[in-house]
C-alpha cells in the first residue's frame, strides 16, 4: 500500500529525515517509536503534504500512485489520514459543516454520490457513537475551545468518518488520561480493516498496549534504525533509548 | 510562509462572475454637470417644484465644497464634467406583467440570478428592480398596499406621495451634509421610497437589485425609509455591475427614519464591480446611508457584507434621538487585488439610555487596503449610553493592509463605551488542517473566511446570508491556487 525509498526531508534548510525505507501492506499497524526530535513528527507531515517540509529525495508510492506528486488535500481524498498532533482550531466554521465538506469532497473525487444532509446526518450518529465521541462537540467550531482530550477523540471521530486506506496516528496519546486513551485506542480498533492500514507514532509504550502493532520500527536521527515485531515495544520500554544509541555505538 | 504567500498570491485571478452589458438603447443627457442639467434631470422625472428647489439648493451647495481627503484611501481625480447624470431605458416601463417587459431584460436580471418573478413571492420577496436610474418593474405592490405600506421607485413617490417626500427627504442626511451627498441631492436619478404606517409589521422582506448598466453612466440612487410608530421592516439591497474599464461613480444616499418602538433592518450585500488583478476599472463606492432613531425605543440595524467596488467610502451610521433607542451595526468588507474600502460607521448618542453595538470584521487579501474608520458619540444629555465596538482584522498574505480608526467622544459621566480590536493572519496551518481532510486550499480559505465573518451573516435575512457566503467565497477565488 505505501513504499516509501530513500525518503530525504528538510524543514528551514535542516535535514531531519535522511534516507526513510518503509513498506506497509494492507491489514498492517506499524508503530514508530523513537526518541524526541528524531523526526518522527517530520515523517507523518512529510506523508500528508505538509509544505512547510521540503522533500530533498527520495520516492514514495500509495496504492501504486506517486503520492509525492500530490497537494495535501488530493493525499487525503486518496484515502490518507493523518491524525494530528496539535488539532487546529477554526473558530466560526461547524464541525458539521467542516465534516460534510470533507466527506463530499472525497466522495466526489471518487466519483460517488455526495450524501445527503440526512444521510450524512445519520452517519455522523453512527460514528459517534462508534467512538463514544460527546454528540455536543459535533455542534461546536471546529476544535475551538476543545480540551486536549476532546481534541484527540474528535481526531478519531473524524477518522472514522472519513474511512480512509491509510491512517496516521501522530502523537495521539499525548494528553490524554487513561480512559480517554482508551476510548481513542478502542475507536482505532473498531476502525481496523483487512484492507486499511495504520501508523502509530509515539513515543510511549502506553498507546501499544490497546493498538498492537505488528511491526514496530524505531527512528533514530532520520533514520530507521531498528525493526521488528511487537516484543520491540517491551525492550524499548524496559532498557529505553539509550539503549539503542549503544548498539548503534553511540 | 513562502509557501502560503504563493498560495494567497495566485488566489486573486477569478474574473468577475457578472461581467456583462446588456444591449438596451438609453436615453441619454449630454455629459457634465451644470445647473441647466439639474433643471433637465427634473423635468425629464416631471418632478413639483419643491423638488426642483430641493436639487438646486443642493446642486449651489455642492459647488462651494471640496471632496474630503481624511479617508485612508488614494482616490484619482474625479472629472465631474465627463460624467452623464442622466440615462434611462428607452422603452419606458409601464407593464401589466413580465411579458411586456423587455425580454433582454429580462434575460439580464436572471444572468444576476434575480428572480424578479413569481420565485420571489414564493419566497417570500417583493422586489424592485432598479436598472439605470428608472424602476423597470415593481411587484407585489398591492398585496403591500393593502397593509398600507407604501414601496415604490422614489419617482413615483415623488407623484404619488410628495407629502411624505417633501416632509422627510434629508431629514437625516441633508443637501449640504457632505460633498458626495450634495451631488446626490442635486442629480438624483430614482431609488426607492418606503413607507410603514403606524402598528404594521412589513410581512415579507423588502428588495431592490441595484445594476450600473450604461456607459459612463454615474448612479446615484436615493432612498428613504420611514417606519412610523410601533413598524417593523426588513429591507435588502443588493447590488452587481457589469464588467467597464474606466472607473464608474456612485454616490447613493439613504435615509432611515425610525419613529417610537419602530424597528428598521436595512441589509447589504454590495458587489460592484472590483476592477481587474491589476486594479483597473471598478466602481467608486462613495455612499451616505443614515438612520435616524427618532422616536423612544426605536431600533435600526445595518448589516452590511461588503466584496465589490474598486474604492469603498461608506459609513452608514445612526443617530439615537430617541429615548431607550437601539442602534447596530455589523459589517463584513472584504479587499481582494487593489480594492480599497475605508468604511465603519457613526454613533451618536443623542437620547437616554440609548444603546449601540458596532461588529466590524475586515478581511484583506492581494494588494488591497482596508480600514474601519468608527465614531461614537455621547453627547452630555444621553445619560447611561452603552456602546460595545469591536473591529477585527483579518490578513492574506503580506501584501494587503489593515487600519483601525476609532474615535470616541463622550460627552456625558454616566455611560460606558467599550472598544476591542483584533488583528488575525489567515493561519497556515489553518489551512493545512483542512486540506489534510480533503477540503482545497480554495474552499478552506471560503470557509476559514466564513467562519470568520460569521457573526455577522447570522444576522443578515436567511436568503442573503446564503448569497453573502458564496459572495465571500467567489470573491477570494484566485486569491489562493
Amino acid at each position: 500500500m505505501l513504499i516509501i525509498k530513500d525518503l530525504h526531508a528538510c524543514v528551514e534548510g535542516k535535514e531531519i529525515l535522511r534516507g526513510i525505507n518503509l513498506t506497509i501492506n494492507a491489514g498492517e499497524v506499524h508503530a514508530i517509536m523513537g526518541p524526541n526530535g528524531s523526526g518522527k513528527s517530520t515523517l507523518a507531515n512529510v506523508l500528508a503534504g505538509n509544505t512547510n517540509y521540503e522533500v530533498t529525495k527520495g520516492e514514495v508510492s500509495f496504492n501504486g500512485k506517486d503520492l509525492l506528486g500530490m497537494s495535501a488535500d488530493v493525499r487525503a481524498k486518496e484515502g490518507l489520514f493523518l491524525s494530528f498532533q496539535y488539532p487546529v482550531e477554526i473558530p466560526g466554521v461547524s464541525m458539521l459543516n467542516f465534516l460534510k465538506t470533507a466527506v463530499n469532497e472525497s466522495r466526489k473525487y471518487r466519483q460517488v454520490k455526495e450524501l445527503t444532509a440526512g444521510d450524512f446526518l445519520k452517519l455522523m450518529r453512527e460514528k459517534k457513537e462508534m467512538v463514544q465521541i460527546d454528540s455536543q462537540l459535533t455542534n461546536r467550531s471546529v476544535n475551538e475551545g476543545f480540551s486536549g482530550g476532546e481534541k484527540k477523540k474528535n481526531e478519531i471521530f473524524q477518522m472514522a468518518m472519513l474511512e480512509p486506506k491509510l491512517a496516521i496516528l501522530d502523537e495521539t496519546d499525548s494528553g490524554l488520561d487513561i480512559d480517554a486513551l482508551r476510548i481513542v485506542a478502542n475507536g482505532v480498533n473498531l476502525l481496523k480493516k483487512p484492507e486499511n492500514a495504520t501508523i502509530v507514532v509515539t513515543h510511549y509504550q502506553r498507546l501499544l498496549d490497546y493498538i498492537v502493532p505488528d511491526f514496530v520500527h524505531v527512528l533514530y536521527k532520520g533514520q530507521i534504525v531498528k525493526s521488528a515485531g511487537k516484543e520491540l515495544v517491551l525492550e524499548l520500554e524496559e532498557k529505553g533509548y539509550d539503549w539503542i544509541k549503544k548498539e548503534l555505538g553511540e | 510562509m513562502d509557501n502560503q504567500n504563493t498560495l494567497l498570491n495566485e488566489v486573486s485571478s477569478r474574473d468577475y462572475r457578472f461581467g456583462f452589458v446588456t444591449d438596451i438603447e438609453t436615453d441619454f443627457i449630454p455629459k457634465g454637470l451644470s445647473e441647466e442639467v439639474v433643471r433637465i434631470i427634473s423635468a425629464k422625472k416631471e418632478e413639483p417644484d419643491f423638488m426642483l428647489e430641493f436639487r438646486l439648493k443642493a446642486y449651489r451647495k455642492w459647488l462651494t465644497m471640496k471632496m474630503p481627503d481624511w479617508a485612508q484611501l488614494k482616490i484619482p481625480e474625479i472629472d465631474y464634467q465627463e460624467i452623464i447624470y442622466y440615462a434611462a431605458p428607452r422603452q419606458q416601463p409601464k407593464y401589466e406583467s413580465l411579458d411586456e417587459v423587455d425580454p433582454e431584460l429580462l434575460s439580464t436580471f436572471a444572468k444576476l440570478g434575480i428572480p424578479l418573478e413569481e420565485q420571489k413571492m414564493l419566497a417570500g420577496v417583493a422586489v424592485d428592480a432598479v436598472m439605470d436610474s428608472v424602476s423597470v418593474k415593481t411587484t407585489f405592490k398591492e398585496n403591500l398596499a393593502e397593509l398600507g405600506i407604501i414601496f415604490c421607485s422614489f419617482s413615483e413617490a415623488v407623484k404619488h406621495h410628495p407629502d411624505l417626500v417633501q416632509k422627510y427627504l434629508g431629514m437625516v442626511v441633508p443637501p449640504n451634509d457632505n460633498f458626495f451627498a450634495a451631488l446626490n441631492c442635486a442629480v438624483f436619478s430614482d431609488g426607492s421610497f418606503v413607507y410603514i404606517p403606524k402598528g404594521v409589521r412589513c410581512p415579507m422582506e423588502l428588495s431592490t437589485y441595484f445594476r450600473i448598466n450604461a456607459r459612463n453612466t454615474g448612479q446615484f440612487e436615493r432612498t428613504l425609509i420611514i417606519a412610523d410608530n410601533d413598524s417593523y421592516v426588513s429591507y435588502l439591497e443588493g447590488c452587481t455591475a457589469p464588467m467597464r474599464d474606466e472607473n464608474q461613480l456612485h454616490a447613493a444616499v439613504v435615509e432611515i427614519i425610525a419613529m417610537d418602538r419602530a424597528e428598521v433592518k436595512y441589509s447589504t450585500v454590495q458587489n460592484w464591480y472590483p476592477g481587474n488583478k491589476e486594479g483597473v476599472g471598478g466602481i467608486y463606492n462613495f455612499v451616505t446611508k443614515r438612520g435616524l432613531c427618532k422616536g423612544e425605543f426605536s431600533k435600526i440595524y445595518w448589516n452590511q457584507v461588503e466584496t465589490g467596488s474598486a474604492i469603498t467610502w461608506k459609513y452608514p451610521s445612526c443617530i439615537l434621538a430617541g429615548d431607550n433607542s437601539v442602534a447596530e451595526f455589523n459589517s463584513v468588507a472584504l479587499t481582494n487585488n487593489y480594492q480599497q474600502a475605508d468604511t465603519g460607521t457613526k454613533m451618536i448618542h443623542l437620547g437616554k439610555n440609548t444603546k449601540s453595538t458596532i461588529v466590524s470584521k475586515g478581511i484583506s487579501a492581494g494588494h488591497s487596503s482596508n480600514s474601519y474608520r468608527g465614531l461614537v458619540r455621547v453627547a452630555a444629555k444621553a445619560e447611561n449610553a452603552r456602546n460595545y465596538s469591536q473591529c477585527d482584522s483579518l490578513l492574506l498574505g503580506d501584501h494587503c493592509g489593515a487600519h483601525t480608526f476609532p474615535y470616541i467622544e463622550v460627552g456625558n459621566p454616566n455611560s460606558v463605551v467599550e472598544h476591542e480590536a483584533t488583528t488575525s493572519k489567515i493561519g497556515e496551518d489553518q489551512i493545512f488542517y483542512c486540506n489534510q481532510r480533503g477540503i482545497s486550499t480554495q474552499d478552506a480559505i471560503g470557509m476559514i473566511v466564513n467562519g470568520y465573518a460569521r457573526e455577522v451573516i447570522n444576522k443578515l435575512p436567511m436568503e442573503f446570508a446564503v448569497e453573502a457566503q458564496k459572495l465571500l467565497q467567489i470573491s477570494l477565488e484566485g486569491s489562493v491556487g
